[in-house]
Order: C-alpha cells, then structure tokens, then sequence
C-alpha cells in the first residue's frame, strides 16, 4: 500500500474532508503559507472563506471557531505550537469546553483543535516544548493522540466528524512517522486502543511518539531477556479504552505506563488510577510509570534529555516489573 | 419622535423596557427569598440599550451576552416563563437547569447565551458573523459587553477580526460606567469609542438612555452590516439602578453616591420614553397603564409557572456534556 508520512496523512485527512463537507473550515495563524506541510494547498483549494489565516490573536481565533460552530459551521483551529494554547485558554475551557453542558444543549460544538508539534523538538526550551494533554483532558476535551500515520488520517477524519469539541495532538517526534495509508476516506473510532505488539509478560502503556521507542525497548528486551511485553497504544485519550487496557492487563498482571507528561497529575497518572481500580487483584507488580519530570522543559540538551522519559527508564521499569515476580 | 421609527415599534418598546425592568426587580426579590440559587446582575436601568438595540434586529440575527443579560435576551423576544425556570434551576428552563442567570440562551431566537467572563462572547459573535458573511446569509451578529470589557484583550482581538474581514457584526458597548466597583475614567484613557475608532470600523456614541436614539444608531448600524461595509462600534452610556450583583444592596458600598444615583434616575428610559410616547400621541396615559398592567401580569405568571416546574433528576446530572457519549465518558465522581 501507498506510504505517507504523518504530516501528509493530516493533509489529506483535511482535503478529504472540506471536499466532502462545506461547512468545514479551518482557522489559525499561518495557514495558507502551510510551512510544515499540513495546510499546504488548502487554500488554493477551498478559498478565503474557508481558510482563514489570522492575526497573531489565538483568544480571539479560538472564540471565533466557537460562534462559527454554534452558528452551523465545523471549524477546525489550528495551534502552530502547543503552548500557544494556553493565550486562548478562556475561550478553550471556560467556553468552548463548557458551552454544551451551560446550554443545557441546545447546541453542539463541532470544532477539531490541531495541536501542532506537541512535546519536545529539542532545544526549544520552556514556552516550546509541552504535552499539553491532560489540562484539555482535565478541561473536557475529546483528545487523540495518533502515533501512526494511518491514524493520524483516521483520527483527524473522525475528530472533525464528531459533534463534540475534539483535540488532535500532533506530537513533533511523530510528524516525521511514516506508513500505510489508505487513499480513501476511513477513521478510526474514538475510544479504541490498539495492541501494537503483542506479549505476555509486561504491558507498556505508550501514548503518542513513544509508541515506537516502547516497541523499540520490547524488541530488545525480548532478545536480551526473553521477556515478553505487550505495547498497548490508546490512541485516544478522551474517551480512553478502558476495556481494552484492562484486558491486557489481566493477561501480563505487570504494567508500566509511558508517558510524555507530568509525574504529578499527568496522563500516566489516570491510567495508574484507573488500573488501581479495576485491576488490582490481576496485578502481581506494582504499576510503574515513566514519564517527564515536574519542571519546565530546560534549554540544555542534557538537562532536556534528564526531564524527559527514555528508553533506558522504561528498560529498566520493565526488568523491575517482570523480575518482582517472574 | 423620529420618522424612521414606526409607532407600533415605539409602544412596544416601552412594553419591552418595561418587562426587563419588572422581570430583573422581581428577580431581586426571588435571590432574597432563595428561589434563584446563587445571585443574578440586574438590568435595572439600562433597558434603552437592549431595546434599542433589538428592536432594529430580525429573529435570524444573533446577540451575544453578559453576565448582566437577561435584558438582552428578553429585548430578543425570550419567554418570561422559560427565563423564571431557567433562574430557578428547573428542567423547563431554557438551559434545562444546567446554566442559570450568566448562560441563559436560546438558539431558536438567535441568543447565542450570557456570559459569566468579561468580554468573552465578542470573538463568538465575529464567528457567527463569518458564518452569515460566508454563506451570504444577510444577517448580523451583536456582541454587548460593558465598560469593563474595554480593557480585556480578547475584545480587541474580535474588533480587530471583524475590522480586517468586514464582519457583519455590531459591538455594543454599554457604558454603565462601573467594572464593578471600578470607575471607567479610572483605569482608561479614552472613551471605548475612541478605542474602537483605531481599528477602521465605523464607531458612534449615544445617550443609552433614549430608546429611539439607540435604535437609530442600531439600524444605521445593521444597514451597513448587511450591506457588506463591515462593523460598527455603539458606545450606549448608560447607568445600572442596582449594584454590581443582586448581593450588593446588603453590603456597604462607598463608590457611588446617592446623589449620583438619583441624578441618573431623573434620566430614567422608561419615564423619558412614556413622556415623549403621549408627546407624540403615540399612547395616552392609560396606555400605558395597560401594557404596565400586561406585563405585570406576565411577569406574575412567568414566576408560578417556573414555581411549579420539576427541577432535574440527579442522576442526569452528566446529561449534556457531549452530544455524543462514549463508555466511561463523562466519568461519573464516585466508580460504578
């Protein structure tokens, strides 16, 4: 089958869709210059109605996609930068989250939030580097977070189709992914996890551009050690597959979750939570969680690399857990 | 009286002013008598802007809110009843119990909601304004926002948005010169028109409390909405009877005077406009003794009808987050 990148998969995914449905746009800050690759020839393709490029005002941007939709339209807003988000985050959680819910729903929120190059490039330092995940979980957000290029495609179709405000984590590490991807129009569900490599010793839990490093570390493991470990992808974070972690859990009874965000209150934290809940007498270890540290992203390569979580913890984690009762 | 403004028009909106003041006066009563949970921003006072304003719009035009709403939506034709029940948490409320006073909406009426942060509907309404524009659909979309609002980013940032795409969108401004307790010529240079003139929009001030006044300025504003020539900023001043919310009046507050207040009351709209109504012999006296006796009326059966509507189930108390559930999702507080 044809390969894409990730990048190109999210380009499609958006020609695909305003070809098939008028009433979606698309509004952010450098669109039509489509730098990176994911707008490019949307303009040219659909028009100044369509897609809007906007003054550096991500509050007023954001607030404008919500009347937008609740006057009939499927905006989707892109973020060129995650922490971008956080200018407009009034108008993201105080409006566009709550509204349905204040309305009593008397209207729907149809809106796609591209989070573009999420998480760590390397060398952007504090205000350029974040997951910015779990406070638009926290918020009420439907969140995916693809690590395939087929996903990436599938999700970004479904986002946009879905009533609900959706937001699509576009992770830096995963852009350059490449893959299978179908030429038609497909999606992929929300609230379905994928075993991406299967095993029977060890879960990993691994979200978004650290589904490959996990596979990666399983790989080798499983050389070295003969240890078997199952790497299970959510794919989406709101709503999150429950049944499907839970029925990986209860065959391997060992998990560590992978995770990108926080330590305190972060993605890997829910998880951890919902597996104390409704896996505990199928757990013969203790949940382990590998994730960022709790500080702003340093400048520094090395004190990046520190902050982040590697390969060598989630090793480690994963010998730690399958030794604590082999 | 001015010609442009039909004479059937001019009574009703006395009869419209004259509902938003009865309705937000009995709603001070109901905080009291903790029939509406938490508190309400009455309206008192400034009911020429939102009549004004409204009475140059059409049912398909839409509006954006404040927290000092339930003028707005009332002036765009709201149920006295649905608002009652609303206030008072019931399922029959326009928001199903789930919004209360800073969200009140109604779709159906193009009343896009209150709104409980400063400022935050005027990028919502430049958006419903792209839609009309985009689709070629001639209607308009009016953002109001108080004096305080002039000094928050985002309503810059939607001027701006309307100014550069020529949104057929109207921000009304309603100078009741207090951001709560926070005197306007306190903490801003120029006057919010001035402001608004920087970003290339047609922009006029005007005595909010003159009911046809307003609407003038309003239909001139709508005219060129619709005609394609892009924004318009109305600084209505004006003045709120009330405190800031309906919990003020128990408190000791120093920042206005009685004297101010009572300086602002011999301006009153509804007095003003019912002189020049029987001036112009659009209405006599007993006229306008009947639309008060109506309205009254409405407002005396909006309140038993809300009384006796059933408040909402607890265990829905989920419903209405999303338009489309998903298994765990919204999560429950306590694990089934």
């Amino acid at each position: 089958m044809r390969q894409l990148r990730f990048l190109q998969a999210m380009n499609e995914a958006y020609r695909q869709v305003m070809a098939e449905d008028d009433s979606v746009m698309i509004i952010g800050e450098d669109i039509r210059g489509g730098i990176r690759g994911e707008t490019k020839g949307l303009h040219a393709a659909f028009g100044d109605d369509r897609v809007l490029d906007t003054p550096i005002s991500e509050a007023g941007f954001t607030g404008f996609a919500t009347g937008a939709a609740l006057a009939g339209l499927r905006p989707i807003v892109q973020f060129q930068v995650p922490s971008l988000i956080y200018v407009a985050f009034d108008q993201l959680v105080n409006q566009a989250a709550k509204m349905r819910l204040m309305l009593g729903g008397q209207a729907d929120l149809p809106i796609t939030y591209t989070i573009m190059v999420s998480g760590t490039r390397g060398g952007n330092a504090g205000q350029h580097s974040d997951n910015p995940y779990p406070y638009l979980v926290h918020a009420g957000f439907k969140v995916v977070c693809p690590s395939t290029a087929y996903d990436a495609k599938g999700l970004m179709i479904q986002a946009i189709r879905e009533q609900d405000p959706v937001v699509f984590i576009a992770s830096a590490m995963s852009l350059p992914q490449k893959g299978e991807v179908p030429e038609e129009i497909y999606t992929v569900p929300l609230g379905k996890g994928q075993v991406r490599r299967p095993g029977t010793d060890v879960t990993v839990v691994a979200v978004g551009h650290l589904v490959p490093e996990a596979l990666a570390v399983a790989e080798s493991l499983f050389e070295q050690q003969g240890i078997s470990v199952e790497v299970w992808d959510p794919r989406t974070l709101l709503p999150f597959d429950r049944d499907g972690l839970l029925e990986s859990v209860r065959k391997t009874g060992r998990v560590v979750i992978y995770d990108d965000t926080n330590r305190s209150c972060g993605y890997a934290s829910e998880v951890s939570a919902v597996l104390g809940e409704h896996a505990f007498s199928s757990l013969v270890a203790p949940i382990k969680r590998i994730t960022r540290a709790d500080i702003p992203m340093p400048y520094n390569p090395d004190l990046e690399a520190a902050v982040l979580p590697s390969p060598k913890q989630l090793d480690q984690a994963i010998r730690a857990v399958w030794s604590y009762a082999k | 009286m001015s010609n442009i403004l039909p004479p059937q028009l001019a009574r009703k909106m006395y009869s419209d002013m004259f509902r938003i003041r009865q309705f937000d006066t009995k709603v001070v009563e109901l905080v009291d008598d903790d029939l509406i949970p938490g508190s309400c921003h009455e309206y008192c006072g400034q009911e020429a802007v939102a009549v004004g304003i409204c009475g140059a719009l059409s049912d398909k035009d839409i509006l954006t809110s404040t927290h000092r709403g339930h003028g707005h939506t009332l002036a765009k034709g709201g149920d006295v009843g649905k608002m009652f029940a609303e206030l008072f948490g019931r399922s029959a409320g326009y928001n199903r119990g789930r919004g209360g006073s800073m969200h009140i909406a109604d779709f159906a009426r193009g009343i896009f909601g209150a709104n409980g942060i400063v400022g935050a509907g005027t990028p919502i309404a430049c958006g419903a304004a792209h839609k009309f524009k985009a689709a070629g659909e001639p209607y308009v979309a009016v953002s109001f926002f108080g004096d305080g609002a002039i000094n928050q980013g985002v309503v810059h940032e939607a001027m701006n948005l309307a100014a550069i795409w020529r949104l057929p969108v109207i921000f009304v401004c309603e100078n009741n010169l207090y951001a709560m307790t926070t005197p306007l010529r306190d903490v801003t240079i120029l006057e919010p028109h001035e402001r608004a003139n920087a970003y290339g929009m047609a922009t006029t001030k005007v005595d909010g409390m003159n009911v046809g006044a307003v609407f003038e300025v309003a239909l001139s504003a709508v005219e060129r909405a619709r005609s394609g020539a892009g924004p318009t900023f109305i600084q209505c001043d004006t003045y709120r009877y009330f405190g800031h919310y309906s919990g003020e009046r128990h408190m000791k507050t120093t920042y206005r005077t009685q004297e101010e207040i009572e300086k602002w009351k011999e301006r009153d709209p509804l007095d003003f406009w019912a002189e020049r109504l029987i001036g112009a012999s659009i209405c006599s006296a007993q006229d306008i003794e009947r639309m008060k006796r109506e309205v009254d009326e409405q407002i005396a059966e909006g309140v038993e009808y809300a009384r006796q509507c059933p408040s909402p189930s607890p265990q829905d108390a989920l419903e209405y987050m999303y338009a489309v559930n998903y298994p765990y999702t919204p999560a429950q507080g306590a694990e089934q």
